[in-house]
């Protein structure tokens, strides 16, 4: 078996009273999507917020990329190949879907310390910044400011942008958020196609989505893995139906 | 270049450089001398609100304490010379040194911050200059220090009003050419880019408190060479040049302007000092004694521009497209 890309091990994070993360362990192999799903409050997105940096775990650790990263900012663990979209859109809204995107990959080419040169005509930004343009289907909106964007285009844009620096992991959090249905099935063949060369984290509400993509399902409730497995054995599991999956499990 | 002049805010900026690079010559035509007094304060204050400009236009940091560094680079060069050092090879830069330290300690301590806690604190590190300033009895206090112009013998005699005005004009020239550069750089993109949303910009690999604390620097050191102009211009330095008063009158001039406009300060900057010069002597003229209330004009007229021009003066000149 090949080494997992990302592990965590009995991640725990409190907020009071509250135990947001419950001796969470979860990894997520190269070529693979595992999808993370669980109701409302279940500390999907306090998982993210520790995977990514923003909140520290009280206990366990976080590897990535056969690194400790536990201790690292978010900027640093971005470098090292952790790309992610947000849940709630974010993207640049002043700039343009191109500059959205050449800023992504200046993220990635080096310091930023250059006084100077005219960074906004530099065709080693622009260039690969418009092939993910393009490669997400963005290609004709390049000039469009991204506040102008659809909401399903903005989503796009926001995985155009995670995926600058072609990182080894990406974590989608909810990335068919708001979208109508065909925007939703036209990502989901977008991200197979992705996932040759890029390891997912998916959080989503979408199960039919879920269950298309996933490869491994975790499911959490309230801050704990309650079951984890390939999408059959998550639909077959007792607890998971009651706990969550209820009157839609199929 | 040239396709430039044939906008309207293209034309007015080429005026303007073109008015205030002859202006030594202008005023001796008419015999005005006093307006050359005020245009070198213009383009020393311009000098101050481009770089305020650079972190408050372009980088959303509402730093309230800017005036801390006309206070920081005035008195490096007055206490100098009270000390008898009055070579501009050594003040000048000492000065410059001076303000660039301070704006590094400050920018670390501030940068911490966000929105109106920033704002505070900039403030509070200002005042906490001024009464240092006020406090150095050695130093004339409150009164302030009168003191000798900087010497550079051989180049240039700062003692010349012409001379010294024509120096300052070439410092805000390339002032505005290195802001130029500055906002469409890869530095400035990312200063921008974390006005328009920092938690992005961490998620794209970068770190955000160290360009900020870059930009906070190179504006501070910027700030303190319009301190050093300011010092030589008057021949005085007081702690009246960093009250709190100053840093809100450059905050006025950049948003009067057209915040993260590259222009936006220099016309900010003249339309300031015209007022404050031209208004009281029109009310006057209305009804004698009324020119003492000047500012119950001047605010509404700022009220205006917040409300009907978000982006000052600049946005009157017509779109822009950069």
């Amino acid at each position: 078996m090949t080494e997992p890309l990302l592990r965590t091990e009995g991640l725990v994070k409190r907020y009071g009273g509250l135990l947001a993360t419950d001796n969470v362990s979860i990894d997520v192999r190269p070529g693979e999507i595992h999808a993370l799903i669980g109701p409302n409050g279940a500390g999907k997105t306090t998982l993210i917020h520790q995977l990514t940096g923003v909140v520290a775990p009280d206990s366990g650790a976080i590897h990535f990329a056969g690194r400790d990263v536990t201790r690292l900012p978010t900027h640093a663990r971005v470098r090292l190949g952790l790309g992610r979209s947000f849940q709630i859109t974010s993207v640049l809204r002043e700039f343009t879907a191109l500059e959205n995107v050449a800023l992504a990959v200046q993220g990635h080419a080096g310091h930023s310390f250059r006084f100077l040169a005219d960074a906004r005509r530099d065709e080693s930004l622009r260039g690969p910044a418009r092939r993910l343009l393009e490669e997400v289907g963005l290609g004709e909106r390049a000039d469009t400011l991204a506040a102008s964007l659809s909401h399903g285009e903005q989503r796009q844009l926001e995985i155009a942008m995670a995926l600058a620096g072609d990182p080894r992991l990406l974590l989608l959090d909810e990335p068919m958020a708001g979208m109508g249905a065909e925007e939703s099935q036209r990502l989901i063949g977008f991200l197979q196609a992705l996932k040759q060369n890029h390891a997912m984290l998916l959080i989503e509400h979408d199960m039919d989505a879920v269950f298309q993509l996933a490869d491994r399902i975790t499911v959490l409730v309230y801050g704990r893995a309650i079951a984890s497995g390939t999408p059959d054995q998550i639909r077959a599991n007792p607890d998971v139906r009651q706990a969550y999956l209820g009157e839609e499990a199929p | 270049m040239i396709a430039a002049l044939r906008t309207p805010r293209g034309l007015a900026t080429a005026l303007i450089l073109l008015v205030l690079a002859a202006l030594p010559l202008l005023t001796q035509a008419f015999d005005q001398r006093y307006l050359l007094s005020i245009g070198t304060r213009i383009v020393i204050w311009s000098i101050a609100a481009v770089s305020l400009n650079m972190i408050l236009g372009y980088g959303g940091l509402v730093s309230f304490g800017h005036a801390m560094f006309f206070g920081i680079g005035g008195y490096a060069i007055g206490i100098l010379s009270a000390e008898g050092i009055s070579s501009g090879w050594i003040q000048w830069p000492v000065a410059l040194l001076a303000a660039t330290a301070w704006a590094v300690v400050i920018g670390a301590l501030s940068l911490r911050t966000r929105g109106l806690y920033f704002i505070m604190i900039t403030l509070a590190f200002a005042q906490l200059v001024y009464y240092v300033g006020s406090g150095l009895e050695a130093y004339g206090g409150d009164d302030g220090l009168n003191i000798s112009r900087s010497r550079f013998p051989g180049l240039i005699d700062l003692r010349d009003k012409a001379s010294f005005y024509w120096l300052c004009f070439a410092l805000l020239c390339a002032s505005l050419w290195f802001c130029g550069r500055y906002a469409n750089s890869r530095f400035g993109l990312v200063i921008r880019g974390a006005k328009s949303n920092e938690l992005r910009m961490t998620a794209l690999g970068f770190p955000v408190f160290r360009y900020r604390l870059a930009a906070f620097t190179i504006a501070g050191a910027l700030g303190g060479l319009s301190g050093i102009l300011l010092a030589n211009e008057g021949a005085y330095v007081s702690p009246a040049m960093m009250s709190w008063m100053k840093s809100g009158d450059l905050i006025v001039i950049v948003v009067l302007g057209g915040m993260g406009t590259l222009f936006g300060p220099l016309y900010g900057t003249i339309a300031f000092f015209v007022l404050e010069e031209a208004l009281p002597p029109i009310l006057n003229l209305a009804h004698k004694g009324w020119g003492e209330y000047w500012m119950i004009v001047f605010g509404p007229l700022l009220v205006l521009i917040a409300l009907y021009a978000r982006g000052g003066i600049d946005s009157l000149l017509g779109r822009r497209h950069d």
